[in-house]
């Protein structure tokens, strides 16, 4: 049976997955600040409440109530916390950090809490959670509402991290996080809401820890996190009129990574540029290299090259924040450095 | 409403240009506000502005009583508390706009405005960031033991933050000279205080804290500025810290482009009809301290001040690219 597919935008598709699922799970609840959006109204749920600071979530107190729908007084490391105590407790809270930049006001109930309680109890407890939260710069919304930020989260054993760059890897992603046991911190770059993609209808999963190869190719592996996955279909359209074929892989989850989809890549085209927009430093972009130096050195014909943000908080001033932004041009560039 | 019977004792003590300065500046923060809300509205200020238009009265009473040596922090919402503080109007629109000599020249934009030379510790993209900045400068305050103040102004929202209970703890056991200053607009971003705060006044928590707590109308200048005057001057005799909440209200959304889908427009109406500007201006025609010829060639003073600060800043270049590089540390080799 063929399934319908229709074009959504990635909030629309974000949107849509956690309304499948929570009519599929009642234990399935969200909670964060404006995600219903004016609760303390009387009868707000009926009104054209915001659903989020960006309206993602527009529409799921209509249908689901505010019981589970929960506006949360702006409290971060409160309402985390809670969800991770709630998710140990059975629920299985779906929690918006709003910026992923304020993850510093909540982060000993994710890394300390959240993320290490089934390990300190041996195996005897789960903390079945999601925390949704946005990533990215290019909104001019400065150095405390643009970050990235994944690679922190990644380093952290006892987090899932996923970073969707489609719609439809969006939707399938969330439904996966959402199943999965572990807590996962799935990363919308806001800059991604309003783009478009086909998304098929009705319920389905994109198992966690699956690359996807976004274009085949056979001279350069441009392995691309989130949004830069859009930089490097550019930067490979721009490659083939000069002859160069660049394959483009997604690893839309950072943690676990599918290791083999980027060393198979590599063994094929023998040359490996990393683009992350995240900080430079100990982050995905240096691991990824780290595993390709490690476990395909001699599959490599060339430098392993990043082309990553620089190792600064993203500034306000749009040309500053443009050049901080890895650019389809310096993708080329690069590539163009090790093609010889 | 303010009638001759009401007005506070420390008020009827201001003189005639100190009451003018003090509506200059509310005007200039209410225009200022106006002119960013229509810029912003045309495309031209990048990311996200949050207005101050309708608080006027919380700002300049409270930073009347304050130097350029004294300590404030703010939040999000942070050009009424860098006009009341000093900062210069044509650096605060150079950095609206991410002009190089803009006052953070570019790297902050309106929601990390700072100027630390006239001690305004920045605006803050955290809510509840503030708490403990401000006492840490109330801190340093205590230690250079020369009597200045630290004022955190912050809002209804910000006050269920762990960092208000950690901060005003450690004010009140260390006895900083640190004055926390609610501004009570009714909403944390779309939510209302009735729904996600569990008591009814801010104030009532200062009692956990050991120390003074007082609400006050925060569309009233003076009950502002008496209030305010009480607490700094017992910081500066070094009796500790104070909590002021002032119920204040403001005309535009949480961001500029929100919807206000979660309030009423009468009650909006409500709030206007007590203007805390207008109430200001006929307290001076009332009793004839100004008369409205004066106070109309200040309006119009400070719209020029406000237009020369936009010519200013929109012919003023953009910061190089390469300056995204400098700034992170002082030094790095």
């Amino acid at each position: 049976m063929a399934i319908a597919v229709r074009q959504l935008t990635y909030a629309q598709a974000i949107n849509e997955a956690l309304r499948l699922e929570m009519r599929r799970d009642p234990r399935v609840i969200l909670m964060g600040e404006d995600v219903a959006g004016g609760a303390g109204i009387q009868g707000f749920e009926r009104q054209d409440a915001w659903g989020g600071v960006l309206g993602v979530t527009k529409g799921l107190v209509q249908e689901f109530g505010r019981d589970r729908v929960l506006d949360t007084p702006i409290t971060e490391a409160g309402f985390i916390g809670a969800a991770v105590g709630a998710a140990a407790t059975g629920l299985r809270p779906v929690a918006e950090l709003m910026f992923v930049d304020f993850f510093g006001v909540c982060w000993d109930m994710i890394f300390d809490q959240g993320a290490k309680l089934r390990y300190m109890f041996g195996g005897k407890a789960r903390c079945p959670m999601v925390i949704r939260t946005m990533i990215g710069a290019g909104m001019g919304a400065a150095g405390q509402h643009s970050g990235c930020h994944y690679s922190v989260f990644t380093h952290m054993p006892g987090i899932k991290t996923v970073a969707p760059s489609t719609p439809a890897d969006a939707k399938g992603l969330l439904a996966a996080s959402i199943r999965d046991d572990d807590l996962v911190v799935f990363f919308e770059n806001k800059l991604l809401y309003s783009t478009s993609g086909e998304v098929p209808e009705g319920e389905y999963v994109i198992p966690l820890g699956k690359a996807d190869i976004k274009r085949e190719g056979t001279d350069v592996t441009i392995v691309a996190i989130s949004r830069m996955v859009h930089q490097a279909l550019a930067a490979a359209d721009a490659l083939r009129e000069q002859g160069i074929s660049a394959e483009v892989i997604d690893p839309r989850t950072l943690s676990p990574l599918d290791e083999e989809a980027i060393l198979s890549s590599v063994a094929k085209t023998h040359r490996l540029v990393v683009v992350d927009e995240d900080n430079p430093r100990c982050s995905v972009a240096t691991d990824i290299a780290a595993l390709a130096a490690d476990k395909a050195f001699t599959d490599l014909d060339a430098p392993i090259k990043l082309v990553t943000a620089p190792h600064t908080p993203v500034p306000f001033s749009p040309p500053l924040e443009q050049f901080y932004i890895p650019s389809p041009e310096r993708i080329v560039a690069t590539v163009q450095e090790i093609m010889g | 409403m303010a009638t001759k019977q009401d007005v506070s004792i420390s008020a009827q003590t201001l003189d005639k240009p100190r009451l003018l300065q003090m509506y200059e500046q509310m005007m200039t923060i209410r225009q200022f506000e106006e002119r960013a809300g229509r810029e912003f509205a045309a495309g031209k200020v990048p990311g996200f502005v949050h207005l101050y238009a309708g608080e006027e009265a919380v700002a300049v009473g409270v930073c009347a009583h304050l130097t350029d040596d004294d300590y404030i922090t703010s939040h999000h919402r942070g050009h009424g508390h860098c006009i009341a503080k000093g900062v210069d109007l044509r650096a605060m629109v150079a950095e609206l706009l991410g002009r190089e000599p803009g006052a953070c020249r570019g790297k902050g934009g309106s929601m990390h405005i700072a100027d630390v030379n006239k001690g305004m510790l920045g605006a803050n993209g955290i809510v509840g960031g503030g708490f403990p900045l401000a006492t840490g400068a109330g801190l340093t305050a205590k230690y250079n033991g020369r009597g200045q103040v630290a004022v955190c102004f912050f809002g209804d929202g910000a006050a269920n933050q762990g960092t208000f209970h950690e901060s005003l703890n450690l004010a009140g056991i260390w006895k900083l000279p640190v004055v926390y200053v609610a501004e009570n607009n009714g909403y944390a971003e779309s939510t209302p205080v009735t729904y996600h705060m569990s008591c009814r006044d801010i104030a009532d928590r200062a009692a956990g804290y050991n120390m003074p707590g007082v609400t006050v109308d925060g569309l009233d200048l003076f009950a502002v500025y008496e209030a305010a005057g009480e607490a700094i001057a017992r910081a500066r005799r070094g009796e500790g810290p104070s909590l002021i909440e002032c119920k204040t209200y403001r005309y535009h959304g949480h961001f500029e482009g929100d919807t206000i889908t979660y309030r009423t427009k009468e009650e909006e109406e409500s709030y206007r009809a007590r203007d805390p500007i207008q109430r200001l201006r006929r307290y001076l025609l009332e009793r004839a301290i100004a008369t409205s010829e004066e106070l109309d060639a200040i309006d119009r003073r400070v719209q020029e001040r406000i237009d020369d600060a936009w010519s200013f800043a929109e012919a003023a270049p953009f910061p190089a690219p390469e300056e995204t590089l400098t700034d992170v540390y002082v030094s790095y080799r």
